[in-house]
C-alpha cells in the first residue's frame, strides 16, 4: 500500500486492575488504506473491540494507552494528540458503529436531534441546516419517509432502523474512516444483511475506509479485501480474504473457519475451539494460543512466535511457518489433557475469570 | 460531500425493502400518556388548587392576615358566617391567615427544594462522571454531612439566627437536604455512562460538558423529579415543625406551622385555630405524596415495560 489512511503500530492498551495488568492489547500493528474496507476478527476478549476504542482513545481508566504506541491518521499521531484536537477528528474523520443500536442511542432524544447534534458539534451550522441535514442523511441511508421518522424517539424505532440511525451519525460529516465494532451482531439475520449491503453502497459513494470488526467470518468474506485475526491481544494472521478462506496458516484460524456452519454439509455437530481465551492478565507463555492447538509442541510453550512472512500480504504468528511438518500431527490440545488429569476447577476458573475481567471492561 | 438528494437506487430499494418489520409494534407517546392515572391528575390538580391559593392570597383573604380586628369582641371567635374558620386569640382572621400561611408553606418547601435538588444533582453528577479519587473524596465529604442529624443542625442553626428572615430559612433548609439526591443521583450517573451511547457521544466528537448536560443529565432526572416531589411534603412538615419550635417563620408571619403553634396551647377551648392549618398540612403533604408515587409511576420505564406484558 503507497500511502495508507491509518497506520497502527505497536498499540498496547493496558487496564490496571485489582487482579493485575490486563493486557487486553499488546504490540498490534496494522494499517488501513484509504477506501479500503479491512476486517479484524476474534473471539469474545480477544481484544479487538479494545483495539477499535483505542483507535479513539475512548478506552477510560483503569485501561490506558502504553507509551510507544503509535496511531497515525492524516499525518497526525492520535497516540499524542491532544484532547481537543482529537475531538475534532472523532465524528468527523473517524466515526465508530456501534454493535447495540438499542443501547447506542440516547432514549430521551428524537433520532433527528441526535443525527443533528453531531453536526453542530462539528460545524458551524444554525439549528435549522443541521436538522434539515439530519433528515437528508437518514434518506441517504434508506430510511422510509425520512422527515416523519427524524421527530421520532429511538424506542419507536425497530432494531434495524436504529442501526440505520446510527450509521447515518457516523456519517453525516463525512469522515475519512468509520470503525464498525460488531455493527449487525444485534440483529435479525435479513436485517444484517441489510445493514452490511447498506455499507458497501454507502462506502461505495462517499469513498471512506472502514474498519470492520466482527465475529462472524461469514460476515468478514462478503464485505472485506484484507483480513486481521486476533487472539490474546496480539494480531495472530493477517491475509487477503480469499487467501485466508482458502489457505488459513495460524491453527487459530483454521479453527474459526471449522468452527462456521456452512450450508449444505450437514453435520453432527458444529465443531469448536476448545477451552475459552484466557484473562487478559495472565496470558501463557510462549504462544498465546498453544494451550488451545492441536499442534503446540515444546517450542510453542516457551518461545513467543513473531509473525512469520507465508505469502504475498500474509503473515501468521506461528511457529508451524518454519516446521510445517508438524501440521500432519494433530493431538488434543493441552487444555484437554488438564482437564482429563484433574485440572478441571482451574479450568472454570480460568474461565470465570475471563468472564469477569470482559464484563469489566464493557 | 457530494450532495445526498440524488439518492441511488440501492438506498431507495433498501428503503422500501424495510417497511414492514418498522411496523412492528412500539411504544409510542400515546400508550406513554396513559399511564398518568386518575390519582396523579387530582394529585396534580389539588397541588395546582394550593398554588393559586397562596399566589392569590391578597385577592382571596378577606382581611390583612396581621391586622387585629378587634381585640376584645372578636378575640377567638369559633367559625361564623363572617369568620369561616373563625379567629385567634389575638382577633385575626384564621381564614386570611391560612391562606397566607399557604404562601410561606408552600414557597420555602418549593423553593427550599429547588435548592437542595439542583445542588444535589450538580454533586451527583460530577462526582458520578469524573469518577475515579474525585468520586471517593466528595462521596466521603457526604457521608460525613449525612452522618449530622438535620433536624438537630437546623435547630442550632436558627436558634443563634433567630429572627431568621424567610430567605435564610430557604438557604438553610435547602443546603441541608440535597445529600440525599446527590447519592441517587450518582448512582444514577453510574449506570447511565455505562450505556453505549455516552461511549457513541464521545466517539462522536462531543465534549465532557456537553455530554454531561445533553446525554447524561436527562437521563438521571426522573429519579430527582420524584424524589423533588416527595421532598416539597417532607418539608413542609420541617418547616411546620420548626415553627412550631418557634424558630421557623418570624411571629407575625402567618405560616401552617405559626399558626398551629398559636391554637396548640388552647387546643380544647379554641380548636379550630390549631384543626384548620393541622388539616391544611395534611391534605398538602399527602397530595405531594400521592403525587410522587403517581410521577414514579408513570416515569419508571421498567413498570412501563410490564405493562406491555400483561
Amino acid at each position: 500500500m503507497a500511502d495508507p489512511l491509518l497506520t497502527i503500530e505497536k498499540l498496547r492498551t493496558y487496564f490496571y486492575g485489582e487482579s493485575g495488568v490486563a493486557r487486553a492489547v499488546d504490540g498490534v500493528t496494522f494499517s488501513v488504506g484509504a477506501g479500503e474496507t479491512v476486517g479484524l476478527v476474534g473471539e469474545s476478549g480477544s481484544g479487538k473491540s479494545v483495539t477499535a476504542l483505542s483507535v479513539l482513545r475512548l478506552v477510560r481508566p483503569p485501561g490506558r494507552l502504553e507509551p510507544g504506541s503509535r496511531i497515525v491518521f492524516e499525518g497526525r499521531d492520535l497516540a499524542t494528540l491532544g484532547e481537543r484536537e482529537l475531538r475534532t477528528v472523532r465524528g468527523a474523520r473517524i466515526a465508530m458503529v456501534f454493535q447495540e443500536p438499542m443501547t447506542a442511542l440516547n432514549p430521551v432524544f428524537t433520532v433527528g436531534e441526535q443525527i443533528a447534534e453531531v453536526v453542530r458539534i462539528h460545524a458551524k451550522a444554525s439549528r435549522h441546516d443541521a436538522w434539515q441535514r439530519a433528515v437528508e442523511m437518514l434518506h441517504v441511508v434508506g430510511m422510509p419517509s425520512p422527515a416523519e421518522r427524524a421527530k421520532e424517539y429511538p424506542h419507536q424505532l425497530s432494531g434495524g432502523m436504529r442501526q440505520r440511525v446510527v450509521i447515518a451519525m457516523a456519517l453525516v460529516m463525512n469522515p475519512a474512516l468509520v470503525i464498525a465494532d460488531e455493527p449487525t451482531t444485534a440483529l435479525d439475520v435479513t436485517i444484517q444483511a441489510q445493514i452490511l449491503e447498506l455499507l458497501q453502497e454507502l462506502q461505495r459513494r462517499f469513498g471512506m475506509s472502514i474498519l470492520l470488526i466482527t465475529h462472524d467470518l461469514g460476515v468478514v468474506a462478503e464485505t472485506v479485501s484484507r483480513v486481521l485475526v486476533m487472539y490474546g491481544g496480539e494480531i495472530v494472521e493477517e491475509a487477503p480474504v480469499k487467501t485466508l478462506f482458502a489457505e488459513a496458516h495460524h491453527p487459530y484460524t483454521e479453527g474459526l473457519l471449522a468452527a462456521m456452519p456452512r450450508l449444505g454439509e450437514s453435520r453432527e455437530r458444529l465443531r469448536t475451539i476448545p477451552g475459552t481465551v484466557p484473562p487478559p492478565t495472565r496470558w501463557p507463555n510462549g504462544c498465546r494460543f498453544h494451550d488451545r492447538c492441536p499442534y503446540a509442541w515444546e517450542r510453542c510453550t516457551s518461545e513467543h512466535p513473531p509473525l512469520y512472512q507465508i505469502g504475498d500480504g500474509h503473515v501468521s504468528r506461528c511457529h508451524l511457518a518454519e516446521e510445517p511438518a508438524r501440521r500432519n500431527q494433530p493431538h488434543d490440545p493441552f487444555i484437554m489433557r488438564e482437564t482429563s488429569a484433574g485440572g478441571g476447577r482451574d479450568g472454570v476458573r480460568g474461565a470465570r475469570e475471563n468472564t469477569a475481567e470482559r464484563s469489566a471492561r464493557s | 460531500m457530494p450532495s445526498p438528494t440524488h439518492v441511488s437506487e440501492p438506498a431507495d430499494r433498501l428503503a422500501t425493502s424495510v417497511v414492514a418489520p418498522s411496523t412492528a409494534p412500539v411504544v409510542s407517546a400515546p400508550a406513554r400518556r396513559a399511564r398518568l392515572t386518575g390519582t396523579f391528575w387530582w394529585s396534580l390538580a389539588l397541588i395546582g388548587l394550593l398554588c393559586l391559593v397562596a399566589v392569590f392570597a391578597t385577592q382571596l383573604a378577606p382581611y390583612p392576615p396581621n391586622a387585629q380586628l378587634d381585640i376584645v369582641a372578636l378575640k377567638s371567635q369559633p367559625p361564623s358566617a363572617a369568620h369561616p374558620l373563625g379567629t385567634d386569640q389575638y382577633s385575626r382572621d384564621l381564614l386570611s391567615r391560612m391562606l397566607f400561611g399557604a404562601r410561606i408553606s408552600l414557597s420555602v418547601a418549593m423553593l427550599a427544594v429547588l435548592l437542595s435538588a439542583t445542588v444535589g444533582t450538580a454533586y451527583g453528577l460530577v462526582a458520578g462522571y469524573v469518577g475515579g479519587r474525585v468520586d471517593a473524596v466528595m462521596m466521603r465529604l457526604l457521608d460525613a454531612c449525612l452522618a449530622i442529624p438535620r433536624v438537630l443542625l437546623l435547630v442550632a442553626v436558627l436558634a443563634l439566627w433567630s429572627p431568621v428572615p424567610l430567605p435564610a430559612l430557604i438557604l438553610v433548609i435547602g443546603l441541608t437536604g440535597w445529600f440525599e439526591v446527590s447519592r441517587l443521583v450518582r448512582a444514577e450517573v453510574l449506570s447511565v455512562t455505562q450505556r453505549e451511547y455516552i461511549v457513541a457521544a464521545r466517539a462522536l466528537g462531543a465534549s465532557g460538558p456537553r455530554i454531561i448536560w445533553r446525554h447524561v443529565l436527562p437521563n438521571v432526572l426522573n429519579p430527582v423529579i420524584v424524589a423533588a416531589a416527595l421532598g416539597v411534603g417532607n418539608i413542609i412538615i420541617l418547616e411546620a415543625g420548626l415553627s412550631y419550635l418557634g424558630i421557623g417563620a418570624r411571629a407575625p408571619t402567618a405560616s401552617w406551622g405559626s399558626i398551629f403553634f398559636d391554637g396548640s396551647d388552647a387546643f380544647q377551648a379554641t380548636w379550630w385555630i390549631a384543626l384548620f392549618p393541622g388539616l391544611a398540612i395534611i391534605v398538602t403533604v399527602l397530595a405531594f405524596n400521592v403525587f410522587a408515587s403517581a410521577l414514579r409511576d408513570a416515569l419508571d420505564p421498567h413498570q412501563l415495560a410490564g405493562d406491555r406484558a400483561r
